[in-house]
């Protein structure tokens, strides 16, 4: 059985990389690349699969929130992701890039019985970003 | 073919096992403890996979899966007391995963017919937790 669990964070980030020119930086992330930076409210979903157990969970939610809160959103909330974040300083925090690092970050000693199945991120309502654990 | 129905239920639920202390109660399952019982706006997804019928273009009939739903979940377990009300609750903690179970339980032989199979039960308990239970 999988459970699944929604977070919320809000983060600015610039989409601009060094091996371009500005040019070609504003013409392949067009308003993205807006050299101050913008903004949104992503929503998180994780997903963790495993069967269920004898107090009728997949997972204890409180260690689930704790892990995720610990791991992910105090790291990332209300931060600037280019700029702050360890693991996106060195490559554009698009959310392909943030998808991989709150994936690894989730996954290195993971706490839970149950396994990390996927992480999901809609960086706004139409942009939406699955990333299967293996 | 996927097809999936939606559907609503409310209900109200204590999520605490005869085989712990109130204190342990409380502290694996947090506010849901609570002895008398708090409520949710469930929403079951139920997903059902087969080859559309070639003469009626359908995976499954849809008036007859409401009636399905209806009778198997919405009706026994809409505006009800779970534990109290809506067996095996009473004696099987009503957290999201056992109710989903529940529900692929009820479910499962109600529909499964030649080339047609439930594949999926999504409940969601709010709208920041859901489960999925595919029978396992």
């Amino acid at each position: 059985m999988k459970l699944t669990r929604r977070y919320r964070f809000c983060a600015s980030h610039r989409l601009d990389v060094p091996q371009l020119s500005a040019e070609e930086n504003r013409r392949l992330y067009g308003k993205c690349n807006n050299p101050y930076g913008h903004g949104h409210d992503y929503v998180l979903d994780v997903t963790v699969e495993g069967p269920i157990d004898e107090t009728g969970q997949v997972a204890d939610r409180v260690k689930l929130d704790e892990w995720v809160s610990a791991k992910v959103l105090q790291q990332i909330d209300h931060k600037n992701l280019s700029n702050e974040v360890i693991g996106l300083k060195d490559s554009v925090a698009t959310t392909e890039n943030l998808a991989k690092l709150i994936g690894d970050s989730l996954a290195e000693d993971w706490p839970l019985v149950a396994r990390l199945r996927r992480v999901r991120i809609m960086e706004t309502d139409r942009n939406i970003f699955e990333l299967e654990m293996a | 073919m996927v097809l999936t129905r939606r559907a609503e239920f409310s209900a109200s639920h204590v999520c605490a096992s005869p085989k712990l202390s109130d204190a342990e109660n409380r502290a694996l399952y947090g506010l849901a403890a609570n002895p008398n019982g708090h409520g949710h706006n469930y929403v079951v997804e139920v997903s059902i996979e087969g080859k559309p019928d070639a003469v009626t273009g359908m995976v499954f009939d849809l008036r007859e899966l409401k009636e399905i739903l209806n009778a198997q979940v919405i009706e026994p377990m809409d505006h009800r007391f779970l534990n109290r009300e809506v067996p095996p609750f009473d004696r099987v903690v009503p957290t999201t995963e056992n109710i989903a179970a529940e529900i692929w339980r009820r479910l499962e032989p109600a529909i499964a017919r030649e080339n047609v199979r439930l594949k999926n039960v999504r409940l969601y308990e709010t709208a920041d937790l859901y489960v999925d239970c595919e029978g396992k």
